[in-house]
């Protein structure tokens, strides 16, 4: 056997090998097991720091830059034409299960008792940013809203129509953006709507008008161009029902970790 | 009853005498071990491998609390490949490049044609680029490790495995001792007889060192990771000196441990890989005579 051909059985062979592996990775009874690990985090998160607040930093911290990830600017009509009208006619819509469903418009938001907090971004990618955003809490419009008993997690439906970046992985199919949280997060102090950010009105590449800051989840929990909160019993309808963007392309629901 | 003389007690009564020439088979691994072993070797597999996925979606190291592609003054190693027809495969280390083409940032795929990826397809799982799949085999590991170091330990402290036959002697931790054990492995010359049932020092470094250094580390860093870890413990962020330096740290940790798994593999190999594999696995452990010195 001459060398080429010996290397060209490795090669084979380890082609095979890996294939081997890759199986495991496909949709199955050992995948479902694997999944399970999101409860197992979520559940051990909530036990020793359900109510724990994210660090928060000073202004010294601030990254330089802020990257812009995922969606830069929606090129759908609805929202170039908020944005031609600096979101004047922007309303953010409240419905579901609330007794008081409600439409406030960004001026309305901007008059409300707001929270400001300089916290670090984390992408799933592996990089972190730290920046300051100010914006309503969320429990508060909640209460406003006045939700019903059996009410159980809150959807936030965003402007774009995200193609994700087939370089970072598999096939990502265009759909509307979207992402959900339970009731813990949705009350947690820091969560909130976020209408500025570093001191500034939110850019259109940070989410303007409004973005959702969940600080002790991960970057793609953080919905850019919210412009809808539906408060809701199941996850079912939206998406796949996975309960986000990229939780119907794989990624945990829980992104504490 | 009759005085005993000296010469009784000294003389060896020749039935309780090992025979010499016969070797025996010595129970040298407890099931726990074994299979906590075992279980850890299929862990540490899938955290790599899919460690090194992970990685491939952001294939630079910082240090600090923060740090993302414009924050070049903070990031002190970057994976990468340059553009153009036919691009080459770098490492970037505090301003030193290596070029690397073949295995980091430019490898061949599992077509045997050269691809742009920070680590080889063949190095990660899964192969391809999937950095949902990724995270999800590498969560549900990290349970694995966690759960399965607390029964090694548990274990370990309880029946005083750690103590008897891990925690390094005053004695053998003089420098003579640990240069002559050195010495010894470099001309390859292992313990026989019954001194290989025993650990030598430089092995009871290493697996101490895995046990009480490298794995809790591997486990601190990563949780440090985790922003909601990062509310529950924020002490986790001072003690590692922010998220990015923590996602560094666990990088280096991960090397070493790397490191540690290949130099445990090639002495396995060099020791006798079949009596060594059979102890890790029915727990028994042939003992050959000591040839005479």
């Amino acid at each position: 056997m001459n060398g080429m051909s010996r290397r060209g059985l490795f090669t084979a062979g380890g082609g095979l090998l890996l294939a081997g592996c890759d199986q495991l990775a496909s949709p199955g009874k050992l995948k479902s097991i694997v999944q399970s690990a999101e409860m197992a985090s979520l559940r051990w998160q909530r036990l020793v720091g359900r109510d724990a607040l994210a660090p928060e930093f000073s202004a010294a911290d601030l990254s330089p830059v802020f990257k812009v990830n995922g969606t830069r600017e929606p090129m759908e009509a609805e929202y170039q034409q908020h944005k031609a009208e600096n979101f004047a006619n922007w309303q953010l819509a409240i419905t579901g299960l609330v007794d008081n469903p409600m439409r406030l418009g960004l001026d309305e938001l901007r008059r409300m008792p707001a929270r400001t907090q300089i916290t670090r971004h984390d992408c799933v990618e592996g990089w972190s940013a730290i920046g300051q955003w100010t914006g309503v809490p969320l429990g508060l419009l909640l209460k406003a809203a006045a939700m019903k008993t059996n009410a159980r997690y809150v959807v936030f439906r965003c402007a774009d129509n995200y193609g994700g970046e087939v370089a970072k992985g598999g096939a990502q199919s265009k759909s509307i953006y979207y992402e959900s949280i339970d009731l813990i997060d949705a009350f947690h102090p820091q969560t909130i709507l976020a209408h500025s950010m570093n001191g500034a009105p939110l850019s259109v590449g940070h989410g303007a008008p409004v973005r959702m800051r969940i600080e002790r989840q991960l970057g793609y929990k953080q919905a850019k161009y919210v412009m809808g909160i539906d408060v809701v019993a199941s996850l079912a309808g939206y998406g796949s029902g996975k309960g986000g963007y990229w939780e119907d392309r794989g990624y945990e629901w829980y992104a504490g970790i | 009853m009759a005085s005993i003389a000296a010469s009784d007690v000294d003389a060896p009564r020749p039935e309780l005498r090992p025979e010499p020439a016969r070797s025996y088979l010595f129970p040298r691994h407890a099931l726990v071990v074994r299979i906590t072993h075992w279980v850890n070797a299929l862990a540490i597999l899938f955290l790599v491998g899919t460690g090194l996925n992970i990685f491939n979606a952001h294939p630079s190291l910082y240090w600090g609390q923060y740090g993302a592609n414009a924050d070049i003054e903070r990031r002190w190693l970057e994976i990468g490949a340059t553009g153009g027809a036919q691009p080459q495969g770098f490492v970037r280390i505090s301003g030193i490049t290596i070029s690397t083409t073949g295995v980091l940032g430019v490898s061949n795929g599992a077509n045997g044609r050269p691809q742009v990826i920070p680590y080889p397809s063949w190095a990660t799982f899964p192969s391809y680029r999937d950095l949902a799949t990724a995270r999800n085999f590498h969560f549900f590991f990290a349970w694995v490790l966690i759960l399965n170091g607390l029964l090694y330990l548990g274990y370990s402290l309880v029946t005083g495995h750690l103590r008897r036959d891990l925690l390094p002697r005053l004695a053998e931790l003089s420098p003579r001792h640990i240069l002559h054990d050195i010495a010894q492995h470099v001309r390859l010359k292992f313990p026989k007889g019954e001194a290989a049932k025993r650990y030598h020092i430089l092995q009871k470094l290493a697996y101490a060192g895995v046990v009480v250094v490298l794995v809790p580390g591997i486990i601190f860093t990563g949780l440090t990771m985790s922003p909601a870890m990062n509310a529950t413990w924020p002490w986790l962020l001072d003690l590692f000196g922010g998220r990015q330096s923590a996602r560094s740290f666990h990088w280096i940790i991960a090397n070493l441990i790397i490191l540690f798994t290949l130099v445990h593999l090639l002495m396995v190999v060099l020791a006798g890989p079949y009596n060594e594999i059979r102890s890790m696995i029915t727990g028994k452990f042939r003992v050959d005579p000591e040839v005479a010195k």
